[in-house]
């Protein structure tokens, strides 16, 4: 069986999931004996027509984006988006939550006609993803198992469970109980809690899980002392375009 | 002589983000030569309207992947400033590790895997996994030791998570502190050594070109500045960080999504080259000798010289880190929670020496904390202006080579720049109108 052919594409994002594969130091050379990477424009000269795998980084924000992630997903037989730009629109959809015009005009001011910008959408709103690889940034682990998981054929596991659950397995004192706001009740879950890990709450950067209780969120931060209002506004950080965050703000609203 | 020359070069690879090189001859006449930026702009600005001060560094992070350190560096001072939060000489000191292991590992990801390839001819660092096995060993070592330092101290290299207003929310373990830097001691000094001898032996294959323009960097009494400073030209002299505005006077150009900046000339430089021509003085004494063995010396005028430069700043990094590490380890880390109540609100002003030059981030907060006006600006917007220069003088000064050669060498240029595209276009001046 001849290697698989992987690329990376990069849209409108940060780059630090593309950045943190570099980062695979350790495994990068075993990781080339499973694969051939074939286009990496963050990394290298070569172009190639079609792809086994390919890995999209960023979300779409602009007419050429769409025409780029067309093109690619016919030449592409798996597509995987990587990170949470890519899966959820992440911090970039924030902008969707300022009018248009004013976000562009404070900007550019009149020369805002050069530059075209659309609201931010995730890769899934224009094609179909495959598979998904979230977190901000990616997690290189989960990376290497989703694309251990491809090349073996087998479908990678998916975590929809709560950032507590791992927090928990991980005996850190609760950080709502530290008195700090934490969205880990609602989170997903798979990044090993790191930012509990570190001192810090957890602001959701998967996204949310499934089946997302929002209300019931929302209630339980107001009974540790945070207003409806900044809960909002956090989880907003990851998931403004997310259905269920939405909902919750007009309920509350 | 040639008379007619088009290039179109889509989609720069090497670099972060997206940009393009048009140059365009006609009858001898030297139409255009420039570097477009098409990355998709992001709007922070929008994103950080209303958001709270401790929520901003998390956001501004996110600007870009290889420099979020950086970012958040800068962040966290302008924020400090605004709101009057001291922070303590620790954490003061625990920064300054944390922005030599970001400009260590950001140099040596330019210089030996993104750089690199074009001095041995291969389009990537993939091919010489088989024909360099040594170097590129010692290359991801030395990147997985800078990594070490950013998930030491900050929890994470990228998109670091324990940098907070006002300190840090959890301390490294002196254990952990010890074991770094006798790594940095050992292997690092080793393998920084080893890399230098082979660069050494293919100084060579840097391009001869030279065009002197205002180089612009941080510059301290006290050290090879990157963490803090005053604005330095090297034409004009010392500035306060607060008056940078009058120093980059941004402004739109068509055929860029990252706006450009001027200052005594029609560009200025700014990144590895400008500090080592503003502060070589105060480099460590082996990065002194690893400038001369490269060849380096001030002034240089040479802008592909920027990738010597940035392995002049690896064996400085190395060699300061070790010695910040001696500082704390032998007063001891005391645990001291983040200062976060604030003083004041008001305007901060903070700029940071990142891996591509001098970083600006500018905050006002309104009295319940939240960001009411933002503004950053970014190494590589500041670069753009003199790279279109650069090619300017350089396209015909080798014009009757091919044009691959031609090719090679403007995108070899662009790349001496370690330009980083998807910062450049996220952070512009905005006044957010207050609700």
């Amino acid at each position: 069986m001849s290697k698989p052919r992987i690329a990376f594409f990069d849209f409108t994002s940060c780059e630090g999931c593309q950045l943190n594969k570099l980062n695979l130091e350790n495994d990068l050379l075993s990781l080339l004996e499973l694969v051939d990477i074939v286009e990496f424009r963050e990394a290298m000269d070569d172009t190639a027509d079609t792809y086994d795998v390919a890995f999209i980084e960023g979300s779409i924000s602009t007419p050429t984006c769409v025409k780029r992630i067309y093109d690619i997903r016919r030449r592409a037989k798996v597509l995987v988006s990587l990170g949470s730009c890519a899966v959820l629109g992440g911090v970039n959809a924030m902008k969707n939550l300022q009018p248009a015009d004013w976000v562009q005009e404070a900007v550019y001011g009149e020369d805002k006609y050069l530059f075209p910008s659309m609201p931010v959408q995730p890769v899934s709103a224009y094609v179909k993803v495959d598979y998904e690889i979230r977190g901000c940034p990616m997690s290189t682990p989960e990376f290497l198992h989703v694309l251990k998981s491809i090349v073996l054929g087998r479908k990678p596991e998916i975590f929809d469970h709560a950032v507590c659950v791992e927090c928990k397995l991980h005996e850190n004192e609760c950080v709502l109980d530290k008195g700090m706001f934490c969205l880990g009740p609602v989170s997903r879950a798979g990044c090993e809690a790191i930012c509990p890990e570190n001192g810090q709450y957890c602001t959701g950067c998967r996204g949310l899980v499934s089946n997302a209780n929002i209300a019931g969120a929302v209630g339980m931060l107001k009974r540790h002392g945070f207003s409806e209002q900044e809960a909002r506004k956090k989880l907003q950080m990851y998931s403004s375009l997310n259905k269920l965050v939405n909902e919750a703000e007009c309920r509350h609203a | 002589m040639r008379k007619d020359l088009n290039i179109d070069v889509h989609h720069l690879t090497r670099v972060e983000g997206h940009g393009n090189i048009v140059v365009n001859m006609k009858n001898g006449v030297l139409q255009k030569a420039e570097l477009d930026i098409v990355e998709a702009p992001r709007f922070f600005e929008a994103m950080l309207k209303g958001r709270n001060f401790m929520e901003v560094a998390i956001i501004t992070s996110r600007i870009c992947g290889i420099c979020s350190l950086g970012h958040q560096i800068a962040s966290l001072k302008a924020t400090e400033k605004a709101l009057g939060l001291e922070v303590s000489g620790q954490t003061k000191i625990l920064r300054r590790i944390l922005t030599d292991g970001a400009t260590f590992q950001s140099n040596t990801l330019h210089a030996l895997f993104l750089a690199a390839p074009d001095f041995l001819e291969v389009g990537s660092v993939f091919p010489l996994v088989n024909t360099h096995k040594d170097v590129v060993l010692a290359a991801l070592r030395l990147k997985r030791l800078a990594n070490d330092i950013g998930d030491v101290i900050s929890g994470r290299a990228i998109h670091p998570i324990r940098c907070v207003p006002g300190g840090f929310t959890m301390l490294p373990r002196e254990k952990e502190l010890k074991a770094l830097q006798e790594r940095l001691k050992t292997e690092g000094m080793t393998d920084i050594r080893f890399i230098v001898d082979v660069i050494a032996s293919l100084a060579d294959k840097i391009p001869a070109f030279n065009r002197e323009t205002e180089y612009i960097s941080l510059t301290s009494e006290e050290e090879y500045a990157f963490y803090d400073g005053v604005i330095c030209s090297s034409d004009t002299g010392t500035y306060p960080v607060e008056n940078y505005l009058d120093i980059t006077n941004e402004f739109v150009v068509a055929h860029s999504s990252s706006k450009h900046a001027r200052f005594n000339r029609s560009s200025y430089m700014v990144g590895a080259l400008a500090r080592f021509n503003n502060n070589h003085k105060q480099l460590h004494p082996f990065a002194g000798e690893v400038a001369k063995k490269l060849g380096l010396s001030a002034p240089c005028f040479n802008p592909y010289m920027n990738t010597v430069a940035q392995l002049v700043e690896v064996a400085h990094c190395i060699e300061n880190s070790i010695m910040l590490m001696d500082r704390l380890l032998s007063d001891g880390i005391r645990f001291e929670k983040p200062n976060q109540t604030p003083a004041q609100y008001g305007r901060g002003i903070a700029a940071t020496e990142v891996p591509r030059g001098i970083l600006f981030h500018d905050y006002t907060y309104n009295r319940q904390g939240n960001i009411v006006k933002a503004n950053c600006i970014i190494p590589t917007g500041q670069n753009l202006e003199n790279i279109d220069d650069d090619m300017k003088k350089l396209v015909p000064e080798v014009i009757d080579e091919s044009k691959e050669e031609i090719t090679h060498k403007l995108e070899m240029l662009v790349r001496s720049y370690d330009p980083c595209i998807s910062c450049s276009v996220h952070m512009l001046d905005v006044q957010f109108i207050e609700e």
